[in-house]
């Protein structure tokens, strides 16, 4: 079971039906008002579900934090050109793993989720873009997808009302960039994950440049409760302009890693010591990567702070995706810097040259240092290195690369310079935490 | 180039998912369950793709070469995939990589002489909160340690099938 036991401080809501036995299958859905929120929107008129959504303050969960609302808002109201829903399951963020459990513990709520985006937009046709390695996820999504066309939850006559709806997977084959909207059309359409250079964005031309939502799976699996409940509701389960909770994948040196839904605006020292138990081996609190690897990360002494986007972006670093890594007195940060360019450098695309260029020298400047040969100059080097790449590229790859590392170089500088003159790394011996 | 009937049935249902005029769509799911049957992305494959979608071959090898799932050359029966991405790499998703390229003297993207094993070092798997993690083909492996690993690969260097090997757990399959 992939799912965490129950933790008293989370607020389920996203993850109610988690527990529940076969809680995958329609039938448990149905059981626990499920596709009830869709009977609620068809009597609803897109305005009135996109007020509605737009009144939740809900943001875009996979990392954005785009209002979702405002976002199906741009979708032209008419269009000579059929309009798609794009759900994007291509959960690749380090530290993120949240989407993995929505979709395998309660694919229905996103089905539901989809069909309801379709309405407030009239869109008749959805895809959902799976990470290839996600492979057994495809086969739980597929299977509710064809007990809602077998119920008359999708298909030509959605609940004898003569509404339209077609949904189905498609498989990704390995590429973080492919998380990305523009890339993961391009993708989609049987092409490289390059991304697309906007305006105009998906909501105007999108998938076959059709107008197009796309969202994370985590976003709209949070509609039904909040058509079900009122946007009210959900945004009173937040902080100011944060609405609802947040699946947070909590990893690293804590006792109790695991995925919890939480309420936007939880206090990040309560999440790692209470609902993640603490540090493990009693050892300090160093660093946390808040929101996934694209994020600055925060010092022990900054992490007493709300985790919900506007917070985050006061103490400029970002809330992401939701992926909180937490690291202890005993990790050296230029390996962890060196591990974050290593993925960033062979995820980028090549499309812009500040970023593909980039990662490649800022990696081998990062592994030089850890290997014993760093330059004083060099310190100097990669933040300067970093900061030229920043907003200099078609999509955020480049910023997600550039951000971690200036904070890695900046607030912990001392580490770097322990690394020169050909010293051994500090922490070279420090014991991991496998245990037997 | 002939195929199994199932995988016949999945490019048909991939070649009518998209709409009208749209059947490049289905080229990368066609890709990678096609790799899944034949071992490898082979020269066949390529044009056989290619002319079930509509475009050239060249435009399906330079698809092929943007994805990491993708491989020109087959892997091992068995292919061993360890994330060493932050959340893993933080307790000792580096130390078992390391442990799995000695103990099957290979290398990344490499397999063992009798074509059952190959290694692969990988980005984030999506299994942060349950590190380290893996995957052999497309089974999860969750909190993996040493020991396991040590017991899987023996198992799986002697001839046996994953759901063989005892003390060692898929979380899905």
């Amino acid at each position: 079971m992939l799912y965490n036991e129950p933790h008293p401080l989370e607020v389920k809501v996203l993850s109610r039906r988690f527990g529940l036995p076969n809680s995958a299958s329609i039938e448990t859905y149905l059981e626990t008002e499920g596709y009830k929120a869709l009977e609620k929107a068809v009597g609803m008129t897109p305005d009135e579900i996109i007020g509605e959504v737009k009144a939740s303050g809900l943001r875009g969960r996979g990392g954005a934090g785009f209002p979702t609302g405002l976002k199906w808002s741009f979708v032209p109201k008419t269009s000579p050109k059929p309009k798609f829903i794009m759900v994007n399951a291509d959960e690749s963020e380090p530290g993120t793993c949240k989407d993995r459990l929505l979709i395998e513990y309660d694919p229905h709520q996103l089905i539901e989720g989809v069909l309801i985006a379709g309405l407030a937009v009239g869109a008749q046709q959805g895809y959902v873009y799976i990470r290839g390695e996600y492979r057994y996820l495809i086969a739980i999504m597929d299977k509710a997808i064809r007990e809602a066309y077998e119920r008359g939850y999708l298909g030509d006559n959605i609940l004898g009302k003569g509404i339209k709806f077609h949904l189905s997977t498609h498989s990704g084959a390995g590429a973080y960039e492919c998380g990305e909207e523009s890339a993961l059309l391009e993708s989609f359409e049987g092409k490289r994950g390059n991304p697309r250079i906007r305006p105009p964005f998906p909501a105007v031309a999108g998938a076959y440049k059709s107008p197009t939502v796309l969202n994370n799976v985590e976003t709209f699996c949070a509609v039904p409760p909040i058509l079900l409940n009122g946007g009210a509701y959900f945004a009173g389960l937040g902080s100011p302009k944060n609405g609802g909770t947040r699946l947070f994948c909590l990893s690293g040196h804590i006792n109790n890693p695991g995925v919890f839904e939480l309420p936007m605006g939880f206090n990040l020292m309560r999440m790692i010591n209470e609902v993640g138990g603490g540090m493990k081996n009693g050892r300090k609190l160093k660093a946390v990567i808040p929101g996934g690897s694209s994020c600055p990360v925060l010092k022990a002494d900054e992490c007493d702070l709300a985790m919900d986007f506007d917070t985050l972006a006061a103490a400029k670093s970002m809330l992401g995706s939701g992926g909180v890594v937490v690291m202890d007195d005993q990790t050296c940060m230029v390996s962890a810097a060196l591990r974050i360019m290593r993925f960033y450098a062979h995820e980028s695309c090549g499309w812009c040259i500040p970023c593909r260029e980039g990662t490649t020298w800022l990696r081998k400047l990062l592994q030089r240092f850890h290997d014993g040969m760093g330059r004083r100059s060099d310190i100097v080097l990669i933040g300067d290195l970093a900061k030229n790449m920043l907003g200099r590229t078609f999509c955020p790859l480049g910023d997600a690369a550039a951000l971690p590392t200036i904070s890695i170089v900046e607030k912990f500088e001392e580490e770097f310079e322990a690394h020169l003159d050909g010293k051994p790394c500090p922490y070279e011996n420090a014991s991991r935490l496998v245990t037997a | 180039m002939t195929f199994s009937p199932e995988l016949e049935s999945l490019f048909e249902q991939f070649l009518n998912k998209y709409p009208a005029g749209q059947k490049r769509s289905a080229m990368i799911p066609m890709l990678i369950y096609g790799q899944d049957e034949v071992g490898s992305i082979t020269d066949e494959l390529v044009e056989e793709v290619a002319k079930r979608v509509g475009v050239t071959a060249l435009q399906v090898n330079e698809v092929v070469g943007f994805y990491s799932m993708l491989h020109r050359k087959p892997m091992g029966k068995y292919h061993v995939q360890v994330c060493t991405n932050i959340s893993c790499l933080l307790v000792g998703g580096m130390e078992l990589y390391d442990q799995a390229c000695k103990k099957l003297g290979i290398g990344h993207k490499q397999v063992t002489a009798d074509g059952r094993v190959s290694l692969e070092e990988v980005e984030c798997i999506g299994a942060c909160s349950w590190a380290p993690a893996m995957q052999v083909n497309y089974d999860f492996y969750h909190d993996v340690t040493p020991q396991q690993l040590d017991k899987l690969l023996d198992g799986l260097t002697a001839g046996k099938q994953p759901e063989q090997i005892a003390d060692v757990s898929r979380v899905n399959s």
